[in-house]
């Protein structure tokens, strides 16, 4: 099982051995990982984005965590949740209470919307001796929420020192942002690629790939995405009669992975998606010199993409995401959130505002990390595909 | 009450007229050209934009007075018809319904807002309503970043830091559109006003520490807890709070009191369903209950415990109260703040009202539920509605609930001696 993807010979066998990696929520390999030296840490990190670098330089694993996957029971859970809450916090703590992640050390949350903030709280009381971090992402995007950032990511750095009995360099630090700046300019290039030929990379493939590094230690994440770069081309695939379309709204919670099958097959190639977007959340590499922690703080607050949880400042996000259908030629927008994801559901009715002002037609759903049935989507996709093909003006 | 009492009713009356003039200078604010402010109940930093003579509306409370006076669910469905889910808070589908309708409400007409003062203290959703108005009115918004507290210890040096150069940012903008240089003088006299109104708050808060309590902490302190909220800073706020107290010394001195004869005492967390405020109410009076604290009651501020807000140090002290309000509180200090309650006020039972609006209030109360109910052997109530929206109140459902709860409570309380002899 230990890295057999890296045996794989075709593009068929790389999916394959990836997927479980992607989608296993008991984590199978963070566990192989931790049973080869039972010293070292495994930091979970709930969504969307995390400054992994901090957890890799201090020589623990970063795994980022997105809930059950439809994959758990909400039994004891329920009782400490509320149903009006969505799946991925419950399913999260679901997996913690039936003791399915004791190999993950520790959690850092970020204050990406109320119930990521609350949960921490509900963590901590039901695992009062685990490692916990609550991290404060500000919403200032000025200088003074720079140098308030650089001091929060001090104090992870010293916390993360308790944690694995040694203080990260900055020699370590910037050893990780160049491993972490070449992961995401390999996940760049995976989805320029897809950008330009979406037939030749389908995105529930390209989201295995990209699902991998959740769990995988960066520098084998590299070589997964290098062989992944270099198999992809491989294989020709037949071009499809499809609709360019953008995903937006799959930022947290991640859907079933079912579901973007079902997008494709409906005719959609999928241009741009926010999923996992975490793992992409730079637009620019962060900067290699210099002090470690002002440049993420930099590049958290000024070179991020866009979602309904980072703050805008001066820039706009209705801006951004006509800019991403701009220049991905994409002939409409996919909206699709977790039910209960107050952040999406906000941000899609100015979205959809700014579209329909450009005359970009989109359609809008729901997921949940439970759902089975795809056929009302599958249909809402096949109508809106239609409606694209046989009376918009692209 | 009778009319032989001196101050019985001046809470709410007096209230209902400073509400009233407050909402009169709104509405004429266009034409004597008063610049206004929008800004949060929780963690406002009104004082501040009072010195640059901005006039503050606070579209919360024009969604819970929508609430109250019933027309709540209109707005909410104009915003739903708009593109806002069933899912989202009713709040804001009400002020979105509110501000595409006109702007007319109960309380009058509303101006536009010159400056959104996004105070984002325990709420994220803060964020994206102040965003949907950017873009409504066209308006600048001020994100004033209100860390989050998060640890049970001391309040963090840094955190404070943080916010008080955000207001010193805060202060530039208002100079920029006002013409008025900053002036720390003019506000630290404000934030007397401020120190004087808490100190007779508190008074009032603890007065229900008394045996029977002379006031309901949750469903009284709602109506008096307004001016201290959209009024601080002010010299009538203070007023008003000196005539509060005497009401409720007076009661207190003849035995008045919220219910007829106090049976149960009980720590109510969580808002209020404002829709159904008077009927919910009721279902709680019936069994002679009086609420002797809640958190409701703190969500634009914790002073019971000896904060201030402090004239020697204006900008200071602003950032600790906006970092120290209820829902900017993480859960820790939330339950370490209900077991106080739960103690020192002598509470027989803890009431949970859960809101599906507000998921930064009510995620994690389930989990309250479990830890006084299992660790604590308190008997807790759970009962849920929204406080915006009034079609998620099943009032047979909450009353069946209630109803058994206090029936229980009542047969331990006859059946307990019995048992321990």
């Amino acid at each position: 099982m230990k890295n057999s993807w890296e045996e794989a010979r075709s593009w068929d066998e790389l999916v394959e051995r990836c997927t479980p990696l992607a989608t296993d929520v008991t984590l199978p390999s963070v566990a192989a990982w931790k049973a080869a030296n039972p010293q070292r840490k495994v930091v979970g990190c709930f969504p969307v984005y995390t400054p992994q670098e901090l957890i890799a330089a201090a020589g623990a694993l970063p795994v980022s965590l997105f809930g059950g996957r439809g994959q758990v029971e909400i039994d004891h859970a329920d009782s400490r949740i509320q149903s009006f809450v969505c799946s991925i916090a419950r399913s999260t703590l679901e997996l913690g209470l039936a003791g399915q992640w004791k190999h993950v050390d520790g959690m850092v949350v970020p204050s990406i919307c109320d119930v990521a903030r609350n949960l921490l709280g509900v963590w901590q009381r039901n695992f009062p001796d685990r490692f916990t971090f609550y991290l404060h992402l500000p919403q200032n995007v000025s200088a003074v929420g720079v140098a308030y950032y650089r001091g929060e990511l001090e104090r992870l750095r010293q916390r993360l020192a308790e944690l694995t009995g040694a203080l990260a360099s900055d020699k370590q630090l910037h050893d990780a942002i160049r491993l972490f700046n070449r992961n995401r300019a390999l996940l760049g290039e995976l989805y320029q690629r897809r950008a330009l030929r979406p037939e030749q990379w389908p995105t529930a493939e390209l989201y295995v790939f990209a699902g991998a590094g959740n769990v995988l230690p960066r520098e084998d994440h590299n070589r997964l995405l290098e062989k992944a770069l270099a198999l992809g081309e491989t294989r020709p695939r037949p071009k499809r009669d499809s609709v360019r379309v953008v995903v937006r709204g799959a930022f947290c919670e991640q859907p079933p992975l079912e579901l973007l099958r079902v997008l494709e097959e409906a005719g959609c190639a999928v241009v741009d998606d926010d999923l996992q977007i975490g793992a992409r959340f730079f637009l620019e590499p962060v900067a290699e010199d210099g002090d470690p922690l002002t440049a993420l703080a930099e590049a958290y607050l000024q070179r991020t993409v866009l979602t309904p949880v980072n703050t805008p400042g001066q820039r706009s996000r209705n801006d951004g995401l006509l800019a991403t259908v701009e220049a991905t030629a994409a002939h409409g927008v996919i909206f699709a959130s977790p039910k209960f994801c107050e952040p999406a559901l906000y941000d899609s009715v100015l979205l959809k505002q700014a579209l329909e002002k450009r005359g970009t037609p989109f359609t809008e759903f729901e997921y949940e990390e439970k759902m089975t049935v795809f056929e009302s989507i599958r249909m809402q996709t096949e109508t809106f595909v239609e409606s694209i093909l046989f009376f918009s003006e692209k | 009450m009778a009319s032989s009492y001196q101050y019985q009713g001046v809470g709410r009356d007096r209230q209902k007229d400073l509400l009233a003039q407050w909402y009169g200078r709104l509405e004429n604010a266009p034409r004597t050209g008063t610049p206004v402010a929008y800004l949060f109940i929780s963690g406002n930093i009104g004082e501040l934009l009072r010195s640059f003579g901005f006039e503050l509306l606070f579209p919360e409370v024009n969604a819970l007075q929508c609430g109250v006076k019933k027309v709540a669910g209109d707005f909410i469905l104009k915003a739903e018809d708009l593109g806002y889910s069933s899912d989202v808070c009713g709040y804001v589908k009400n002020d979105i319904g509110l501000a595409t309708s006109g702007n007319r409400g109960p309380f009058g007409a509303l101006p536009k807002p010159d400056l959104l003062v996004c105070t984002y203290s325990g709420c994220n959703t803060y964020i994206k309503w102040f965003e949907a108005l950017a873009e409504l009115y066209g308006a600048r918004v001020f994100m004033l970043d209100v860390p989050y507290r998060r640890t049970g210890g001391e309040q963090r040096q840094e955190d404070v830091e943080y916010v008080v150069k955000q207001l010193e940012q805060l202060a530039q903008v208002c100079a920029e559109m006002t013409g008025r240089p900053y002036d720390p003088d003019r506000l630290s006299r404000s934030l007397e006003y401020s120190r004087q109104a808490e100190e007779l708050w508190v008074k009032i808060l603890h007065s229900a520490k008394h045996r029977p309590s002379p006031f309901d902490a949750f469903f009284e302190a709602v109506f008096f807890m307004a001016p201290i909220y959209v009024l601080r800073g002010l010299p009538e706020c203070v007023d008003y709070y000196r005539a509060a107290w005497e009401e409720i010394e007076e009661r207190r001195v003849h035995h008045l009191g919220p219910v007829s004869e106090e049976r149960f005492r009980v720590v109510l967390e969580g808002p209020p369903p404002w829709p159904h405020f008077r009927n919910f109410w009721e279902l709680f009076k019936r069994w002679g209950v009086c609420c002797v604290a809640s958190t409701y009651s703190k969500v634009g501020g914790i002073w019971d415990f000896g904060l201030r807000h402090d004239p020697a140090r204006p900008l200071e002290s602003l950032a600790e109260y906006a970092i120290n309000c209820y829902t900017n509180w993480n859960w820790e200090l939330r339950r370490q703040m209900l077991e106080r309650y739960v103690a020192d006020y002598q509470a027989d039972a803890l009431v949970i009202h859960s809101v599906k609006s507000c998921r930064s209030f009510s995620m994690g109360q389930a989990d309250v539920r479990e830890y006084f109910t299992k660790e604590r052997s308190l008997p807790t109530l759970f009962v849920e509605s929204d406080l915006a929206d009034p079609r998620y109140f099943g009032e047979a459902q909450i009353r069946n609930r209630i109803d058994a709860f206090f029936e229980a409570l009542e047969h331990r309380r006859l059946t307990a001696p019995r048992a321990g002899a």
